[in-house]
């Protein structure tokens, strides 16, 4: 098993290159003019202007020369700076990971927890009404457009009722807490901001609800059909005749074995969301990734879309390694093989 | 036959119906049999005859849609129909259970340690990590796996087949039940495997009093280790008695056709007797004797009624004609 890690760590700078080198071609390809967002439109029919932004920004080089300075730079920790904030794509991608990080982790959580619970249910009461209701709330989750349900949300429960706060992370009239880890909740909690933390959470809700509920329609599925797999079993009969109740046969012998086919799913689904948060990112004002990539991209900002796909990689590759480590951590199979 | 009162498992009357939308098939109907304490009672029969059915009725284990009625009595207490903590608290306890495959009966993600002290745990709940570790190495001991000690943290992936179905008896064993119920516990075990598993159930009858079901298709096995036999054919009762009995003297001759195709080692015939045909299935019961369609001495009457039991001092059987000498092959008579 440990070779097995060792093994994907050691081959994973070059897949991480793998993936720089098609974004930064394909990214080059694309038609549309990266100078209209560094010098601004009214600016592009003055060939002075034009020729000093192209050779501050490198873009008078050759596209081969481009990939080995930016590859050059990417060994060095550089992402290079974008076109658009004119800031190093490392910066901007460092202040705004954390948000989508805590957003998506808040999200998996919800989509988990209900996921899984939900996939339970439906499988212990296979082809009731409790299964066929679990299943058309997971279905729903999955084919309910965010953007919609977003704006719904909000609606509800922001402009009508009050109850929840509307976009951002916190309160526009508030103090952000000093930015140590870039985590709302726990930048809160290091500045002894109470009502900064309650603040941040009421906030989190919904994005998180929107976002892990189109985590638990994927989730729940998975779930139920690993369990009506497991629950016809030897050993849970077994541990039925043992005298165990039905509650510990679910959760402690039938889930446990559930859940590994699952854990596939679900490091898949959290790199997914890494990326794939954007709409209710843009929904909720969140000052995320996900809303910086759209913008990177509607300006051809080119380090920007290559930091962001480079992050977007890392992260699947991450959360390979760490389903992996999952796995074995729950099947003492895995961790005896190789 | 054993007086009712010594008799720790009494089923009368069992009858399994699976509710479908083309109306009910009944699986298993007016099953009787009864065990003693410290008595082996082999319910034999082919697959689909109903013996397993029967017996995870007897454990309540049936899936909810299966409707169980008749009377299910251990110890003198009625079983169908207990409340399921009551139920919880017998299964494991007084009446445990080993299954088939060994392979599968355990959960490939727990410790053997771990599978066992549940077992104990499970109906004592007060006892330390201590103690529950102790008696679970014992257990293991109890069943001559080689290094209890170190045994006890492996998963079951490390074990081989037979080991397994030891820590499988070691659960069904923990709590000292009165009766086991073994289902087919040897099928999937190698011939040598077979008699140190056959040794270590009659080793637990012997020392503990144990009264053993054990289910199977194996004759020699039954014979090996019974008291008292029930053959089940297609849901209902053929023939039961004493062992010597029936095997000495088969009326229902589907046991005489099971019996004859046990292959002997000084039978002059080359070739295996076989029972023609199939059982019939589910969907499809004949009328009448359930065996008729396959039997060589049925008579008109035997697809229009029904066959009553009929009483030999030491067996019974389910035929029309089983009071008649009939030219059948098996047992000690017909060969």
């Amino acid at each position: 098993m440990l070779r097995i890690l060792l093994k994907r760590l050691v081959l994973m700078p070059f897949l991480i290159l793998g993936i720089v080198t098609a974004t930064f071609v394909l990214a080059q390809f694309t038609k549309g003019n990266p100078l209209i967002s560094i010098i601004g439109a009214r600016a592009l029919d003055n060939p002075d202007i034009v020729a000093a932004a192209k050779a501050r920004w490198g873009l008078d080089k050759s596209l081969p020369e481009r990939y080995l300075i930016y590859v050059d730079n990417l060994a060095h920790g550089n992402l290079g700076t974008s076109f658009r904030t004119k800031q190093p794509v490392l910066q901007d991608l460092a202040d705004r990971l954390p948000a989508t990080l805590e957003l998506v982790i808040c999200a998996m959580i919800v989509g988990a927890v209900t996921g899984i619970l939900l996939g339970v249910i439906s499988a212990q009461f296979r082809d009731t009404p409790a299964d066929h209701a679990a299943r058309l709330f997971a279905l729903l989750g999955s084919c309910i457009p965010m953007f919609w349900l977003g704006l719904l949300a909000l609606f509800v429960f922001s402009v009508q009722t009050h109850l929840l706060p509307g976009p951002g992370r916190l309160d526009i009239r508030s103090d952000p807490p000093n930015t140590v880890t870039g985590f709302m909740l726990i930048d809160t909690l290091l500045a002894g901001d109470w009502d900064g933390f309650v603040d941040a959470v009421r906030h989190l809700i919904l994005p998180s609800l929107v976002l892990g509920w189109s985590v638990t329609g994927i989730v729940a599925r998975m779930v139920r059909a690993s369990m009506l797999d497991v629950l016809g079993q030897d050993f849970v009969t077994m541990a039925r005749a043992k005298g165990a109740g039905e509650g510990r046969v679910l959760f402690n012998h039938a889930l446990r074995n559930a859940l590994i086919p699952a854990l596939t799913i679900l490091g898949f689904t959290f790199a997914y969301l890494i990326t794939g948060s954007v709409l209710v990112e843009t929904i909720f004002s969140w000052p995320g990734i996900g809303s910086y990539a759209v913008d990177a991209a509607r300006s051809l900002d080119y380090p920007a879309i290559t930091g962001v796909t480079i992050v977007g990689g890392l992260g699947f590759l991450i959360a390979n390694l760490l389903t992996d480590i999952a796995y074995a951590a729950v099947d003492p199979r895995m961790r005896s093989a190789a | 036959m054993t007086d009712a009162r010594s008799n720790i498992l009494d089923v009368r009357g069992l009858r399994i119906a699976i509710p479908g939308r083309d109306g009910e098939r009944v699986a298993v109907s007016n099953v009787d049999f009864e065990v003693a304490r410290g008595e082996v009672l082999g319910l034999v029969g082919e697959s689909g005859s109903g013996k397993s059915l029967s017996m995870l009725a007897v454990m309540g284990l049936l899936p909810r849609n299966m409707q169980v009625t008749g009377s299910v009595r251990f110890d003198g207490q009625e079983l169908l129909g207990l409340p399921a903590r009551q139920m919880r608290s017998i299964r494991g306890g007084r009446i445990a259970m080993v299954f088939q495959d060994p392979m599968t009966a355990l959960n490939p993600v727990m410790t053997v340690g771990a599978q066992i002290a549940e077992a104990i745990r499970l109906h004592n709940p007060s006892l330390s990590r201590r103690a529950l570790r102790a008696r679970a190495v014992g257990l293991l001991e109890l069943v001559s796996i080689p290094m209890p000690e170190q045994r006890f943290d492996q998963y079951p992936h490390e074990f081989s087949g037979g080991m397994r179905q030891r820590v499988v008896i070691a659960i069904a064993v923990a709590n000292d039940p009165e009766l086991l119920i073994a289902d087919e516990p040897t099928t999937a075990l190698d011939v040598t495997i077979q008699a140190q598993i056959v040794e270590i159930f009659d080793r637990l009858r012997r020392e503990k009093g144990l009264a053993i079901v054990l289910i199977t298709h194996d004759l020699g096995l039954v014979a090996g280790l019974a008291d008292r036999i029930t053959i089940l054919y297609s849901g209902r009762v053929a023939e039961r008695g004493a062992i010597e009995a029936v095997f000495r003297r088969p009326r229902h001759p589907y046991t005489a056709g099971l019996l004859a195709a046990v292959p002997s080692i000084d039978s002059t015939s080359e070739r295996l007797h076989a029972i023609d045909g199939t059982p019939p299935s589910l969907a499809a019961r004949p009328s009448g004797c359930q065996f008729h369609p396959r039997c060589a001495f049925a008579l008109p009457v035997c697809a229009e009624r029904d066959p009553d039991f009929q009483w030999f001092g030491q067996s019974m059987a389910a035929c029309h004609r089983a009071a008649e000498a009939l030219p059948m092959a098996g047992g000690d008579d017909g060969r």
